[in-house]
């Protein structure tokens, strides 16, 4: 195949940033989207030209590492992680853009690599258990239905990737922080901490930058794991309901 | 240029720190005569953890948990990214919950059993130990495992054992328990436990008065190289496969930590102990990045086959039933399609070299769920295993309910790794290897579900004891940053990063990666030969004097350049490859992993030879190029009697 590419490069988070054009050839279909761009970056530096940029790790669709918006859809046309979207599914002949997320609160580092470190920041604020090392009771103490459990799974499969926030046009972090408050609020696990977590974490996403939530549902559309929707509304409740509880304060 | 093919003998390994007596008790000795140090002073304490998989992860909340100050590092942009999370099928503990004869005395037998007798068994015993509590733990954090109707936990079977002992989260089981590590994590950097350093690379550890005393970092976005000091180092940075280039590893994953610390004084072991994974996709063409696993547990019901013709090259469909070949069911008729990895492996390779592979290059063999689907119905298989089979029709563009899944061996795991003792120690005081940075519990085959299970033991329970006593032993001091160790780790990280920038040369960092990978995997994957061994030693050398005139690096040191870490990395595959091929010529068995051909049965099955290498290797390093000095561990079986392995 044969492609223009039309790539997002910065330097870096205070440089101005432009689309450059690269002109590629010899492009297999059975490539990987990482794949194309990694033929691209071994062409351009035996031309002394400088790579580009991007985050990429475990390339099969679970770490979250990778992400760039392609031809304006967060991870491109299908419905998976850039490291799993194929060259099959674009035509000889194309061309394609590439830019990294957009969203206030994901500044750009460098070229396709953005800093979203305002999620790690909103998992400590409130995802987790407070279960210790060696504090744990016999596994079987505490029994889980199992449609509890699935749902808890269905939403714990978030991986963090941030395509939500990218595809969204306010930049709104309520899908990722949604799948984890439901993750652990609907398990018998979570229920002490229930209502300080929800509180928390949304006061953090709030004070991180992330915009507010109108109900447009480009999250879960983009979603390469499939969160569903329904989970924000979740997660709404949960803070209304910790709000009447609480006064609206979290634990911090 | 200087070759090896030699190597010294030294002192053997006289004391491993395991405790004497019954093994049901030693963990629990260990543990009690242990110094321990007073809750109000661990504070003063700092331990440098580099990772943050499960091992990594793990340690480093249970440490903060306990009072240290831990400063830890990935080079990923966040610790939940490390690649545990790609661990596809279980865990296993020794629950017993199906009743089906399963024990901890049983866990620990078919491990050093799956490991070809190559594991250090008061170890592996205490592994199985922990593995009850490994459970309760993650179920305490919210990890979301499978359930059955009544609420309680599902398990499954995995290839090696023939017991139900494996615990999962459909396919994702590393990611959840990952999860969980990184949220626990997460709550100690929140409460200021946990400085933690994300797109930070450990370049080298900083040893000062004989014992690990810090590392040298770069900052992945600024390029800054900067000390860490501490009182004790623990590297849990991972296992070495991308050596190979193609691997099941994540892109970046890579052996530096570890290589720079067996630089130091850590001495390495059993390096040529790598894993070849039976279920992977098949490579596609020249420009494949990576190889992407399907998890093992696809076994329990797909049935693996080929042709029972050569260069049949008809689709799956038109070929007769009684023109097949279900070669694992007609040579293991015990296990099947369940035998351990490595058999597995080598078996899909010897029919591939007969010519009955299919695929693209004829590399590849059926791996067939019609028989599950019309036994279990389509909904059931899909409930099992839905998330792999999309993600190998997303890869493949196959849809696997329909035609077989391909597969093809691939590199996956890396038993080897820094010698450690019972504490988990290194040969350098105050170095700490946990999980598969390490070499310690899988001997020469890792079974299934086993990596998962050794990363949280070490992370969550036993470096959390075993460090207490070093610590109480080395009362806290300062390192004085001018000190000349300390200087000189710092000037030979900057200018190696200056040397690979400057060098004015015409060949990227993967085209010798890859070229050192094919290699690797001809003379030193699946079946190794002394004549292949050596001519890649003579290679090997060649190979990094060439990168050294022609490598090319664009860019500069003070921003992100993701060419210079690749680079640098290779720098350090370079040397690692080199001691990967010595081990393998000296350890003239087959054993585990590995096929030595002059080391066969009549019948062609794997001869181990018990009389002459029944010891771990650990190797020390004399300098690049020079011929490392080889201290043996040897290993008694007290418990478990060594047998030929036989899973027919």
């Amino acid at each position: 195949m044969r492609l223009t590419l039309r790539i997002w490069r910065q330097r870096g988070p205070e440089e101005p940033g432009a689309l450059s054009v690269y002109e590629i050839e010899d492009i297999s279909p059975e490539m990987s989207f990482l794949e194309m761009l990694d033929t691209l970056n071994e062409r351009l530096i035996l031309r002394g030209e400088e790579p580009v940029a991007f985050d990429h790790d475990c390339r099969e669709g679970i770490c979250g590492a990778c992400g760039m918006v392609i031809n304006g859809q967060a991870h491109g046309p299908e419905r998976t992680t850039t490291c799993q979207l194929h060259m099959r599914h674009f035509r000889d002949g194309d061309t394609i853009d590439v830019e990294p997320w957009r969203a206030a609160a994901f500044p750009v580092v460098k070229d396709l690599v953005v800093d979203r470190s305002a999620f790690d920041r909103i998992i400590g604020s409130g995802g987790f258990v407070s279960a210790p090392t060696g504090s744990a009771p016999e596994a079987h103490a505490t029994p889980v239905p199992k449609p509890v459990a699935d749902t808890a799974f269905e939403h714990a499969e978030c991986i963090g990737c941030g395509a939500c926030v990218a595809a969204c046009p306010n930049g709104s972090a309520m899908l990722f922080t949604s799948a984890k408050v439901t993750h652990l609020n609907v398990l018998p696990q979570g229920q002490p901490e229930r209502e300080s977590r929800v509180l928390d974490m949304v006061g953090t996403m709030d004070a991180e930058g992330f915009g507010g939530c109108t109900n447009t549902g480009e999250c879960a559309v983009a979603c390469p794991k499939g969160i569903p929707l329904q989970s924000i509304s979740t997660m709404n409740r949960e803070f209304l309901r910790a709000s009447l509880k609480n006064g609206g304060r979290g634990a911090r | 240029m200087n070759t090896y093919t030699d190597y010294a003998t030294g002192a053997p390994i006289a004391d491993t720190k395991a405790p004497e007596g019954p093994i049901e008790g030693r963990w629990d000795r260990r543990r009690f005569e242990a110094k321990l140090v007073n809750p109000a002073n661990r504070r003063k304490y700092t331990v440098i953890v580099v990772g943050t998989g499960l091992a990594g992860g793990a340690a480093g909340a249970t440490l903060a948990e306990q009072g240290y100050h831990v400063v830890q590092f990935c080079y990923q942009d966040s610790p939940r990214r490390a690649h545990s999370i790609a661990a596809q099928g279980g865990i296993n503990a020794a629950k017993n919950y199906r009743n089906d004869g399963d024990s901890i005395r049983r866990l620990f037998y078919d491990t050093v059993k799956g490991g070809d007798f190559r594991a250090r068994e008061a170890n592996v015993h205490r592994l199985a130990q922990v593995s009850v509590e490994i459970i309760d733990q993650c179920v305490a954090q919210g990890v979301p495992f499978a359930r059955e109707y009544g609420g309680l936990l599902d398990t499954r079977s995995f290839g090696g054992v023939q017991v139900s002992r494996t615990f999962y989260a459909r396919g994702q089981t590393g990611q959840q328990l990952l999860l969980g590590a990184y949220q626990a994590l997460s709550r100690q950097i929140a409460a200021g436990n946990v400085e933690m350093h994300a797109r930070t690379e450990m370049l080298d550890l900083i040893v000062v008065g004989g014992r690990a005393r810090g590392i040298v970092a770069r900052d992945l976005i600024t390029g800054q190289v900067s000390t860490h000091f501490a009182d004790a180092v623990v590297l849990a940075s991972g296992g070495y496969g991308n050596v190979f280039y193609l691997s099941t590893n994540a892109k970046n994953s890579n052996a530096t930590a570890i290589w720079r610390a067996h630089r130091r004084g850590a001495w390495f072991a059993n390096p040529c102990f790598t894993q070849i994974h039976p279920t992977c996709i098949p490579r596609s063409g020249d420009h494949q990045s990576k190889l992407t696993l399907m998890s093992e547990s696809l076994r329990n019901d797909g049935r693996i086959w080929v042709p029972k013709a050569k260069g049949d090259t008809r689709p799956p469909a038109e070929i007769p039933e009684d023109e097949r070949d279900y070669y694992l069911e007609r040579i293991y008729p015990a296990f099947g399609n369940l035998v351990p990895r490595d058999i597995a492996s080598r078996a899909a390779k010897n029919v591939c070299d007969e010519g009955r592979g299919v695929g693209p290059g004829g590399q590849g063999v059926y791996l067939d769920f019609a028989d599950a689907i019309g036994r279990m119905g389509r909904a059931a298989v899909e409930e099992k295993y839905g998330n792999l089979f999309e993600m190998y029709q997303l890869i493949t563009a196959e849809n696997p309910y329909e035609v077989p899944m391909r597969i093809y061996p691939a590199i996956h795991y890396t038993m080897g790794g820094l010698w450690v003792d019972y504490d988990l120690q290194t040969t350098v005081p105050g170095l700490f290897a946990i999980g598969e940075a390490n070499f310690s519990d899988h001997g020469a085959n890792r079974l299934g579900a086993s990596a998962l299970m050794q990363g949280l033991a070490d992370g969550y329970f036993v470096l959390p004891a075993t460090i207490n006593d070093y610590l109480a032993r080395h009362p806290h001091d300062e390192v004085d940053p001018e000190h000349p160790a300390v200087t000189e780790a710092l000037m030979s990280v900057t200018d190696r990063l200056r040397r690979l920038l400057e060098n004015d040369g015409d060949r990227t960092p993967d085209s010798f990666h890859r070229e050192l990978g094919e290699l690797l995997w001809d003379e030193c994957g699946m079946a190794r030969t002394e004549t292949g061994l050596r001519k890649a030693l003579e290679r090997i050398p060649a190979l990094r004097e060439e990168f050294w005139r022609r490598i090319k690096v664009p860019g500069r040191g003070t921003e992100l350049n993701q060419s210079l870490e690749k680079a640098n990395r290779v720098v350090d595959y370079l040397e690692l490859a080199e001691l990967m091929c010595l081990d393998a010529l000296h350890r003239a068995e087959s054993c585990g992993g590995h096929f030595r051909e002059e080391s066969q049965t009549a019948d062609g099955e794997a001869a181990r030879d018990d009389e002459a290498f029944s010891y771990a290797a650990a190797w020390e390093f004399h300098g690049t190029g020079r011929a490392p000095e080889l201290h043996r561990e040897d290993l008694a079986f007290e418990y478990v009697h060594p047998t030929q392995r036989s899973y027919a």
